[in-house]
């Protein structure tokens, strides 16, 4: 299904928890909504699918205003973040409700939740109730459940908050793979980047109520539009007085301007390690923090401390070492603009790997 | 007998009367805060009311000698010291009791399990058979054996509004009451023999409700 929202508002009493939220979403796409707590990432979707009426603003599926529409009418599947499944049915009419419903005859009923059920690894389970099963568990039953009545829209508010970090990785595979079996248009909330980088076609960011920035997660990681996205995304350092980093001094002219920097933009070696030895700054190691698949080091350069990754396979650092540090490329804003600025002593622009 | 009829009326009022303003009070967001709070303090006067203030109230409004009361006589309906009169005065004191009972019931549950089956394409009256009634369920008897018990043994209320005229408007408790004063204590007996025997049974049947409801 193809959406488009208009200046969505929605005021609670006097609190804007959501001001003027406008795009557009192809058919066919997984949304990944993100943003931190309070963002107004529910009311978007609750609003979507008619459980919260705007305040002011259009929602158009294919074209056709459906403010008016009740949720019975819209033809959407909604996932609610802590499921909400019927708890006194058991699976197998959790699924059905749907298709009951709409007075399908029993056989076809029967049909199409067995081969959901089969779908989401939950054959065996159909007499069971909810409280019978695991956290993972649920959550495949409400996404059955969502998908049972063939909606054009899935609506998925934090799908995985409750499940355990390991289980997650392996669910929103799942979920991915489901999706696009499917094919049907998706919105998932989620909290965690990572989930919304990995998952998602395209990202959304909002933050206090306002839509921030839409794009895939590629160029919302290369070119963030607003500061909040480039700070929200990564564990980028905020510098505010730019002129200290070496390849930068220029910037500095702008009154009021900072820099944030990401670690994948900061290249950190012992003496002599890098390359371009003449655009490095001296550095001293303060932390080092261990990420499983690398360091997240800590390092003071000119009394500003700045976050970069370390590889595990190259010569692993100790605190208060002296190193030798590059800033490759910074992102600058001031109050009236906002753009990138490649280090001005790199003669050759160096590749960098995300 | 008065009684039995009085408690199958006022039983099956404030069921679903009881059920009906619970869901509202809980559960409807176009009703205001302030007159959310105004029908909820209403539906406890009962209980910081007496009994006996109750029926006077009821006299009051609707006695003989009243304008509505004078009208409705008029129209032959005979409100105050008739069975009309006496149930209302027992469903003015036990209305709150269903009220009390589903209210928390319907807060604990929440709506998500509702707002679900709407996005299923369930409407309203669907969903409140099929996913809010199987939850509320035992709530709801729990509330029908308590408004029982409570319209049987009511007395202060009743006794006000019915004029306790002998074999007419006469109900199990005024009765006991009325034999008591005439020293006619064996009859006086038999009667609240049975009305305690009832009484028991309904204390069973509470502990049961009680232990289906914790259940779910
Ligand atoms: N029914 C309501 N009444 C009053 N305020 C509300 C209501 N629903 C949401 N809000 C407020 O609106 C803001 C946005 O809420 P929303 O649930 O959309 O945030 P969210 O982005 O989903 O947050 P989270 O990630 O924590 O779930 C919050 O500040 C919240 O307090
Ligand atoms: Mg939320």
């Amino acid at each position: 299904m193809h959406i488009e929202v208009r200046g969505l508002n929605k005021s609670f009493g006097d609190f804007h928890a959501v001001s003027d939220v406008s795009f557009e979403i192809e058919k066919g796409k997984l949304i990944g909504l993100l943003g931190p707590s309070g963002g107004g990432k529910t009311s978007v979707l609750r609003m979507l699918a008619g459980l919260e009426t705007p305040t002011s603003g259009d929602i158009l599926f294919h074209g056709k205003r459906v403010n008016d529409l009740p949720p019975q009418e819209r033809g959407i599947g909604f996932v609610f973040q802590n499921y909400a499944l019927f708890k006194h049915m058991t699976v197998y009419d959790n699924v059905a409700f749907g298709l009951k419903v709409k007075k399908q005859p029993k056989d076809r009923i029967r049909e199409r939740v067995m081969s959901l059920l089969e779908l989401t690894g939950l054959k065996g389970f159909e007499h069971r109730y909810p409280h019978q099963l695991s956290g993972g568990q649920r959550q495949r039953v409400a996404f059955a459940r969502a998908l049972a009545p063939e909606p054009q829209l899935l609506l998925l508010d934090e799908p995985f908050a409750a499940i355990d970090a390991k289980i997650r990785t392996e669910l929103r595979t799942w979920l991915k793979e489901l999706i696009d079996r499917v094919g049907i248009t998706s919105i998932f909330v989620t909290h965690d980047q990572d989930e919304a980088i990995e998952v998602a076609d395209e990202i959304m960011i909002m933050n206090k109520g306002r839509l921030e920035q839409k794009g895939t997660p590629w160029d919302i990681y290369k070119n963030p539009e607003t500061p909040f996205v480039a700070s929200f995304i990564g564990e980028s350092t905020i510098v505010h007085d730019i002129g200290r980093i070496k390849g930068f001094e220029e910037a500095a002219v702008w009154e009021g301007t900072t820099a944030l920097i990401r670690p994948e933009y900061i290249e950190i070696g012992k003496a002599g390690e890098i390359r371009l030895q003449s655009a490095t700054m001296e550095g001293r190691i303060r932390q080092l923090h261990f990420r499983g698949s690398e360091w997240l080091v800590e390092v003071d350069v000119n009394g500003t401390t700045l976050k970069t990754y370390r590889s595990l396979e190259k010569e692993a650092f100790h605190p208060g070492e002296e190193v030798s540090v590059l800033v490759h490329r910074a992102y600058l804003f001031n109050e009236r603009d906002s753009w990138m600025m490649e280090n001005r002593l790199k003669e050759d622009p160096m590749p960098i790997h995300i | 007998m008065m009684t039995v009829i009085i408690v199958i009326i006022v039983t099956a009022i404030n069921t679903v009367f009881g059920v009906m303003l619970a869901l509202y009070l809980v559960r409807a967001d176009w009703i205001g805060q302030k007159l959310k709070r105004l029908l909820n303090s209403l539906v406890d006067l009962p209980f910081a009311v007496s009994p006996v203030i109750g029926g006077l109230m009821i006299v009051l409004l609707l006695g003989p000698n009243t304008v509505i009361g004078a009208l409705l006589e008029g129209a032959g309906f005979k409100v105050v010291y008739a069975l009309p009169g006496m149930t209302l005065a027992t469903l003015f004191v036990t209305f709150p009791i269903m009220v009390r009972e589903v209210m928390p019931v319907l807060q604990e549950i929440g709506a998500q399990q509702e707002e679900a089956a709407s996005t299923l394409g369930a409407y309203p009256w669907y969903t409140f058979w099929r996913v809010t009634w199987p939850s509320i369920r035992w709530g709801v008897i729990y509330g029908v054996v308590l408004t029982v018990a409570r319209s049987l043994g009511e007395f202060g209320a009743v006794l006000v509004v019915s004029g306790n005229i002998i074999n007419k408007t006469q109900t199990a408790t005024t009765l006991v009451y009325q034999d008591v004063e005439n020293f006619n204590v064996a009859a006086a007996n038999g009667v609240a023999l049975v009305l305690a025997a009832f009484s028991a049974l309904l204390l069973l049947m509470m502990e049961w409700a009680k232990k289906r409801k914790e259940v779910h």
